[in-house]
């Protein structure tokens, strides 16, 4: 992968295999990234039912090393990062003293350091973060975002096409675990994880194994899938994207992802006092699901009202492809039950308080 | 290359419109339908309002994105397509067919443009 000048656009390895592809291709936090090949409804039921394949080189990785790389991840993660095997990655948050949400990140504990997989259009921010509260420490942070391609390979029949590129049993590898191994001969770190509700596998290679691999596992049988499908995909599967759910004014518990946030690790970490207060206060706003009841779809920024007055407001919102009916996430006093109605241009749609994640695999 | 049947006339703004005995059948053009991709929900007006040549008449969702649409012409609105509500995907699979949206009786003299001059416009946009 080669930087770009300023100004430009940055492109990842498989660029020119979504050219080729004829896909429809967008600026996407700096990168010029696929938001669909075929259409987002046929990609979305690929994944769903098959397999689906996406580029994810933007996002970014960054290397701890050196003795105190673990003290220093206790400190910047919301995570109990001792915890992690040698192998297994955690989801986790990283906070400002204030709790609000800095990133959402996946932190990998290989042999002898971590990898810190980050959102691409928060890397510069995150390693200014990094490096500020860790100055202290004896551990070298180092950006590796253009050392790794990252292909994520999503949906029920994953497994069974990726083992045809891997030696090793994969049917062994646990959720969020992860080997290094080659890949049709290519050397790689793949890892049972996803951002899809699907089963399936994200695959660290270098950029220049990346565009033979992708045509492979295309040609195995994956549907190639865009940012499109991928964002409609995580909003089914509940699952929080950086800058709709989260932000820096948002704290992981108001977000609903308490499950990464380990208040009680022995370590200090960015962020605790200020969660503790929230948790023993109370929280502020909450974020639910929700399913329109009248006609129309809720998006992004629109108002959400109950009893006349403007209470909160849309995170994400789709038609969702897999239940056919229009759903979103929305940030609302925490004591909200029901009566709620979100504001789509001007007029008023009622909407009911649903459980998330809106969709589940295997049911 | 998109679509761009010979016999209808379309706007800037990617609608096509075909006239017939004072009446004018509305739809979006396959270039449009394809920029946009999926659509999901289509939001048109009541039969019997009216309707301005160049303002919005109601509102196309798709996966992604939610646009306007624009009144090609002026009048008032004779009748919609119905099937939209339950099949929305309609506008994408036949833009020109059953994927029109509204019928318009005409007043006024409308300004549109001619397939040739359509093509030259997509051609521009490119």
């Amino acid at each position: 992968m080669v930087a770009v000048a300023e100004g430009t656009l940055r492109r990842t390895p498989l660029y020119d295999e979504h050219r080729r592809l004829g896909a429809r291709l967008v600026d996407f936090a700096g990168w010029e990234m696929p938001v669909q090949y075929a259409g987002i409804r046929a990609e979305h039921e690929a994944v769903r039912t098959r397999a689906g394949l996406f580029d994810v080189s933007h996002m970014g990785e960054v290397a701890f090393r050196g003795p105190d790389a673990e003290r220093a991840l206790q400190r910047l993660l919301t995570r109990d990062v001792s915890r992690l095997e040698r192998g297994q990655a955690g989801y986790a948050a990283v906070c400002l003293e204030s709790g609000g949400t800095v990133d959402d990140v996946i932190a990998y504990r290989r042999e002898e350091d971590f990898l810190v997989v980050v959102n691409a259009a928060n890397r510069e921010k995150d390693l200014a973060h990094f490096r500020r509260h860790t100055s202290d420490l004896d551990v070298e942070i180092s950006d590796e975002t253009e050392e790794w391609a990252l292909l994520a390979l999503q949906g029920p029949a994953s497994e069974e096409i990726l083992q045809r590129f891997v030696g090793r049993d994969l049917s062994t590898l646990g959720r969020y675990r992860f080997v290094r191994e080659e890949v049709g001969g290519a050397p790689a770190i793949v890892s049972r994880t996803g951002y899809t509700g699907e089963d399936g596998f994200e695959i660290f290679v270098s950029p220049r194994d990346a565009p033979s691999l992708w045509r492979r596992l295309i040609e195995a049988g994956a549907a190639p899938a865009g940012l499109g499908a991928r964002d409609t995909l995580r909003l089914e599967a509940g699952m929080c994207l950086y800058g709709n759910e989260l932000d820096e004014e948002t704290t992981p518990l108001e977000a609903g992802i308490s499950f990464a946030v380990h208040l009680d690790k022995e370590e200090e970490f960015v962020g605790r006092q200020a969660l503790r207060r929230q948790r023993e206060e109370g929280l502020r706003k909450k974020l639910v699901g929700f399913e329109l009841e009248g006609r129309g779809i809720a998006r992004h920024g629109y108002p959400v009202a109950a009893g006349g007055e403007e209470v909160g407001v849309v995170t994400s919102g789709t038609m969702s492809p897999t239940l056919n009916r229009a759903i979103g996430m929305a940030y609302v006093p925490p004591d909200l039950e029901d009566g709620l109605a979100v504001i789509i241009r001007g007029r008023p749609v009622p909407a009911r308080i649903v459980p998330l994640p809106f969709y589940r695999r295997g049911r | 290359m998109p679509e761009i049947p010979q016999d209808l006339q379309y706007t800037r703004t990617h609608e096509w419109v075909r006239i017939e005995d004072g009446t004018a059948t509305v739809g979006i053009t396959d270039h449009a339908q394809e920029e946009l991709g999926d659509v999901v929900f289509v939001e048109l007006p009541e039969p019997g309002s009216s309707v301005e040549a160049g303002e919005p008449f109601g509102t196309i969702e798709s996966v992604k994105a939610v646009s306007d649409l624009y009144s090609p012409v002026s009048g008032e609105v004779a009748e919609v397509n119905r099937t939209l509500e339950e099949s929305p995907e309609r506008v994408n699979e036949d833009p020109y067919g059953e994927g029109w949206l509204i019928r318009v009786r005409i007043s006024g003299q409308p300004d549109l443009l001619s397939p040739e001059e359509y093509a030259s416009r997509l051609e521009e946009e490119e």
